[in-house]
């Protein structure tokens, strides 16, 4: 009795994020679906998966190897690097994205260092291209997935890169033929918790993107709050949320088989 | 053979990464220059403005009731929602653990598309209450993760025996239970009350016109450019916040020595 009333609750209560098109009451139509024909809406999904899997590609690119230091150090400085990846992500996350608005900014320190540098042209911004836009979301989302390559990481059997050492390999192709296989399970973890709310991203094309960087989230937003159109907001999420629970069912599929 | 020093530097250079810009928010919440660019000296001028501003006061104040309210309800029901896991196992707790960690990988625009979508059929006025209920919405998850971990390693036996030496199944649970799994159940408390404290999207979605939490006051701040150097100084001080509950957090969540 006392586990099956709270269980109902929580039912109830998880079951909310589950309905994204729910009815809005003023009758049915079909408006909403039919809105999601707009020419610029591929484009605009398109936009919004290319981005993630740029972020997610940076991200596990950078996450292998610190994973693989992290898990090679001692145990005490292994918790102390583990407390120090994880601080980060439990800090305000719009002020991180505020944060990097400040240093990206055309006055900046870091635009005129580069420009000094002729790294970048004299009018050129750095904000408000797809670069800023990976660059912060690659810097909120890092955490995320050095977590699971960490987990992985840590319970590998490092003996098995001195075999494949001593059997020739030079340090990179053992590192990419051994023990990236090695940690497989924690780099899909990884790809899923990066890429998956990478789609929904919103505040960062916000904040530090431009108006050829909206993702689908900026679109849901504005027919939410500046159109007032609910019925299509909800359809623009449930079409993401089909996009976004694609991936993990056919994570749930391979896991059966 | 002398393994390779790379894995190593880039270790070095994420944490860097991951702390400049904090670093540089800090610093420049001391900057008297209104520029975020130009050093003009130190000062605190920015930290005695905020105080000044009512609205942040009150934003500050809405972000704690509904931090304290979230993470209390949560973590009464995520602790019961991480007894049925852990303890009754059948094909419905697959349903049940799906409905668990859903919300901790979808996507906040999603949850918040759908919890207001869910409040305006229900014909319900957005307030600090939705805002609440929102946020127990993904908060629970969270706690029942953490309760279920320490679940875990929970010797059953101990309630077996209070129950054996003549305590009701209440008693049991509030003198054996309760006690022995605190630290697990306020971990993930103090883990929802920032989780709550931080949200943004999610709130930014449910919240009625004059009802601002802090991140969606900040946000708006930020996107009026007006009075950024503000900004900074109040970050710095959330950041602060930030540090010293998750340094307390730390202590609860250290596994308990084993005693005799």
């Amino acid at each position: 009795m006392f586990v099956l009333v709270p269980m109902v609750i929580i039912f109830a209560i998880a079951f909310r994020p589950a309905l994204p098109a729910g009815g809005i009451g003023t009758g049915w139509s079909l408006n909403a679906i039919r809105a999601l024909a707009d020419p610029s809406y591929p484009a605009l999904f398109g936009r919004t998966l290319w981005t993630s899997a740029l972020t997610t590609i940076a991200c596990i690119a950078i996450s292998l190897p610190v994973a693989f230091a992290m898990a090679r150090l001692s145990p005490v400085w292994r918790a102390r690097a583990l407390l120090l990846v994880i601080v980060p992500f439990w800090t305000n996350f719009v002020i991180r994205v505020f944060a990097w608005q400040q240093i990206l900014h055309a006055e900046g320190y870091l635009a005129e260092g580069l420009r000094f540098l002729h790294l970048v042209g004299e009018n050129e911004r750095l904000l408000g291209n797809l670069t800023a836009v990976v660059i912060v979301s690659v810097y909120t989302y890092l955490p995320f997935a050095i977590l699971p390559l960490f987990a992985a990481a840590e319970k590998f059997d490092f003996g098995l890169l001195d075999a494949a050492r001593d059997l020739g390999a030079k340090p990179l192709r053992a590192f990419l033929a051994v023990f990236i296989p090695g940690i497989r399970q924690g780099v899909v973890t990884a790809v899923l918790v990066v890429f998956i709310p990478m789609l929904g991203s919103y505040v960062i094309p916000d904040m530090v993107g431009g108006t050829g960087t909206q993702m689908v989230g900026n679109k849901i937003a504005q027919r939410n709050f500046t159109d007032r159109n609910l019925p299509e907001a909800a359809a623009l999420s449930g079409a993401l949320a089909l996009l976004v629970l694609a991936p993990m069912f056919l994570r749930r599929k391979g896991k059966q088989s | 053979m002398k393994p390779s020093r790379v894995p190593f530097v880039t270790l070095v250079i994420v944490l860097v990464f991951l702390y400049l810009p904090i670093a540089f928010l800090v610093m420049n919440s001391c900057n008297t220059s209104r520029f975020a660019s130009k050093w003009g000296g130190f000062s605190l001028r920015w930290y005695e403005r905020l105080f000044e501003r009512q609205d942040i006061i009150a934003a500050l104040g809405n972000s704690l009731k509904i931090a304290t309210a979230a993470s209390i309800i949560s973590m009464v029901l995520g602790t019961a929602a991480a007894f049925a896991l852990e303890r009754h196992r059948s094909r419905l707790q697959d349903a049940h653990r799906l409905l668990i960690t859903v919300p901790l990988v979808l996507p906040d625009i999603l949850m918040g598309m759908s919890l207001l979508l869910l409040f305006v059929s229900l014909g319900v006025s957005l307030n600090l209450i939705t805002i609440t209920v929102a946020h127990v919405t993904f908060c629970l998850s969270y706690v029942a993760l953490v309760v279920q971990a320490r679940l875990q390693d929970f010797d059953f036996n101990t309630v077996e025996a209070a129950r054996d030496l003549g305590a009701t199944k209440l008693q049991a649970f509030v003198k054996v239970t309760l006690p022995l799994l605190a630290p697990g159940i306020l971990a993930g408390g103090l883990l929802a009350f920032t989780l709550s404290i931080d949200d943004y999207v999610i709130t930014y979605f449910v919240k009625g016109p004059g009802s601002d939490t802090l991140p969606t006051l900040v946000y708006s701040m930020i996107k009026k450019s007006k009075d950024l150097p503000v900004i900074n100084a109040l970050s710095s001080l959330m950041l602060a916040a930030t540090f010293i509950v998750v340094a307390v957090s730390q202590r609860l969540t250290r596994p308990t020595p084993i005693r005799d």
